[in-house]
């Protein structure tokens, strides 16, 4: 069914049609009418699940880990500050080896405080062992969320599915909605092998000593690993179910191009017609747009990017003291390939707290990186000179 | 229900025979937290499910691959026992196993301070699980620290002599109470038929139940590992821990009268307390006296209460409870 709808009922209608069987979430904008629309499916009885309306996201994802813990299929939704107050938990969830989804609302951290989009709320919980999948538009949140599951289910890691605040979650796009038939033929219902189970006792959760926790997070790694064929095969049979293809990261316009920029989420869907612009305008210019972060495919990247004469990575995102995210693991991916395939790099971090990353500061961004006016490891966007001397010259060295 | 004295002879003690609890745990010798889980399971029974968070339990049930509890055990993050215990009970109800009980079992750190709010928000939803709280007053699993659970006066290694603690003992029970579960009650390991009584009790009721219960504990009090159940009978029957239940934060049932003691009997068993002077027993004294007033002007009132007109909040989509 054809339906306008925002990225954030996007999520819940995916959600609805996993059959997720305990939701256990609290409210934070922009990500609050997620759980309202779930809660009301919960209240008609449109979705037969527990809701457990929490008392702060520690406790969302904590209900989670104890409902999948006993087998259940969860969800949580949350933002920002209510993902950094999970932190301890991601860990718990993800070493737990629990197939839970989240959908986090990409929301930049205070101070000061700011309700709209960047990534560094979801970028600080990398290295936490989550699958996480950056969103372009509500068709492609409904598809995620569901193959989320899925994936999750397969190779027993939780997964965040992103999208950014606002220009996905609270914009209306049209979106085919899958019947629940076809989602039922796709997600069958979960059997975690190690849930608990009282004619199998077992403790979940207790001391390991240092001659075996290692092993435990090899494991984690290994199954990162296995996760992005999985991502892969998925993705392409969601395709042949709905006429959806997916991969891990999506290519547009690479043929001939000799300058490619990477980014995420939608600033990607705003760069297209920009490349397509300067084709006509005789740039040869490329976009590839991550949408599986972790497990990273730096592989992937390698054949992509290899042999180009530039790559430009867009970060809406920082790491304070060492460029932005995507662009330091696009980096080091790239490091791999023989010397002479290597392209030049150049990062931009734009469009923090919210800010609009426009058409024209894309085309301004891709022509300056290739007439070689940007050549600078990282340039900040489009940000304001500091007004204060003493910061200026701290600024300026 | 009154409390038959005649139980204070262990060889004459009414308890159901299944053990739950293996030898071979790592628990301190005198340990009143093996001692409350065994008597814990004992009500229980094989068709449980426990929480344990980050607590002496952590490690007395026993490392990877081990575990001395032939029941399933969830360990989780330290403020996480009670939404962790509703998550679980949450997946059994998606899977229609509603007669399986879902035990929440924390210390004292655990339940009075790190995680009381995501307690306060289980018992406020009142979710199906039984809490128990073993509660040795103090941080005994990182090495004797404060807790809002220890009493006034008492030594830890961060209230040391020189400054003891000068607050009271957070009052947890009356905490719950207030957000008038459909039960709450006082336990101690020294009256184990009481206890047992109670766990069984709360089995049967649907909706949050918190039992709050008192454990010894030799290396954190500085007491003698034999007398872990003497110090505990001693801690009711000194008046410094009443044994009472209460129901949908009405209905006051003090459930055995102390012989009040002098409480020097249960303070000069534990070295926690050796610093003090006449002038802080004195104190602990006059203390006791104004809880114990407070109480019985409780269970007077709770007689002439009705039960709050929302009690049957439990019964919503269960079609059972309690209340009557």
């Amino acid at each position: 069914m054809r339906m306008v709808v925002k990225g954030n009922g996007a999520v819940a209608h995916a959600v609805r049609l996993s059959r997720a069987q305990v939701v256990s979430a609290y409210p934070i904008t922009p990500q609050t009418s997620i759980i309202e629309e779930l809660a009301t499916m919960v209240a008609r009885g449109e979705l037969d699940a527990r809701f457990i309306k929490v008392e702060s996201e520690h406790s969302a994802l904590a209900g989670c880990i104890g409902a999948a813990s006993a087998g259940a299929r969860t969800f949580t939704a949350t933002s920002a500050q209510g993902l950094a107050l999970m932190h301890e938990l991601i860990h718990w969830a993800a070493g737990a080896r629990l197939p839970i989804v989240l959908a986090n609302v990409n929301r930049a951290m205070a101070p000061g405080w700011s309700i709209w989009t960047d990534q560094n709320d979801s970028l600080s919980q990398r290295d936490t062992g989550w699958m996480q999948i950056y969103c372009q538009s509500s068709q492609e949140v409904v598809d995620s969320v569901i193959q989320a599951f899925r994936v999750s289910e397969k190779v027993l890691l939780p997964t965040m599915v992103v999208l950014d605040a606002f220009f996905l979650s609270h914009t209306y796009e049209d979106a085919e909605i899958p019947e629940q038939a076809v989602v039922d033929s796709f997600l069958p219902a979960l059997d975690l092998p190690h849930k608990m189970d009282l004619e199998h006792p077992a403790a979940l959760g207790n001391l390991v000593f240092p001659d075996r926790y290692m092993e435990f997070r090899r494991k984690m790694d290994l199954a990162h690993d296995l996760a992005l064929d999985v991502w892969d095969e998925v993705g392409r049979e969601w395709g042949q179910l709905t006429g959806r293809p997916y991969g891990v990261v999506e290519e547009y316009r690479l043929d001939g191009a000799e300058l490619v920029l990477v980014t995420a989420a939608t600033a990607a869907s705003t760069a297209r017609p920009v490349v397509d612009r300067l084709r006509d305008a005789g740039v040869p210019v490329g976009l590839v747009r991550l949408r599986v972060f972790r497990p990273f495919p730096a592989a992937v990247l390698r054949s992509l990017l290899g042999g180009r004469r530039k790559v430009l990575v867009l970060d809406r995102n920082c790491s304070f003291g060492h460029h932005g995210v995507f662009h330091q693991e696009v980096k080091s991916a790239l490091y791999e390939l023989p010397h002479a395939e290597q392209p030049r790099v150049c990062g931009v971090i734009a469009g923090l707290g919210g800010r609009d990353i426009t058409p024209d500061d894309l085309g301004e961004m891709l022509t300056g990186v290739w007439e070689g006016r940007i050549q600078d490891p990282v340039t900040w966007w489009d940000v304001l000179p500091a007004r204060d001397p003493a910061t200026a010259a701290l600024a300026m060295g | 229900m009154a409390i038959d004295i005649s139980s204070y002879d262990p060889r004459n003690l009414h308890l159901p025979d299944g053990e739950i609890l293996s030898s071979g745990h790592l628990a301190c010798p005198g340990c009143g937290a093996a001692l409350g889980m065994r008597l814990a399971l004992k009500a229980l029974g094989p068709n449980t499910m426990v929480v344990i968070p980050a607590c002496c339990w952590a490690v007395i049930n026993g490392p990877y691959p081990f575990e001395a509890l032939s029941v399933p055990v969830l360990q989780v993050a330290f403020e996480t026992a009670a939404i962790s215990a509703s998550g679980i009970r949450a997946a059994l109800d998606t899977q229609g196993k509603k007669d399986i009980n879902v035990v929440a079992w924390a210390g004292d750190g655990g339940t009075f301070d790190i995680g009381f709010q995501a307690l306060s928000g289980t018992v406020e939803r009142n979710d199906d699980i039984i809490y128990i709280c073993y509660d040795n007053e103090a941080y005994m699993n990182t090495g004797i620290q404060r807790s809002s659970a220890t009493p006034y006066g008492a030594w830890t290694t961060t209230t040391p002599v020189e400054t003891p603690k000068a607050e009271p003992k957070k009052n947890m029970v009356e905490i719950m109470v207030e957000h008038r579960i459909p039960y709450t009650a006082t336990a101690s390991i020294a009256f184990p038929e009481d206890f047992v009584r109670k766990v069984e009790k709360a089995k049967e009721i649907r909706g949050a139940k918190f039992i709050h219960l008192w454990i010894s504990c030799p290396a954190g009090h500085k007491s003698e590992e034999r007398s872990s159940v003497k110090i505990a009978r001693l801690a009711v029957e000194t008046g410094v821990f009443p044994l009472y239940e209460v129901e949908y934060g009405t209905r006051y049932t003090i459930n055995h009268e102390p012989a009040f003691t002098d409480v020097s009997a249960y303070l000069e068993l534990q070295g926690r307390f050796r610093h003090l002077k006449d002038e802080h027993i004195e104190t602990i004294r006059r203390n006791i006296r104004w809880e114990w007033e407070r109480l019985r002007a409780k269970e007077e009132m709770g007689r002439k209460l009705s039960l709050p007109p929302d009690v049957v909040r439990a019964a919503v989509g269960d079609g059972e409870t309690t209340a009557g």
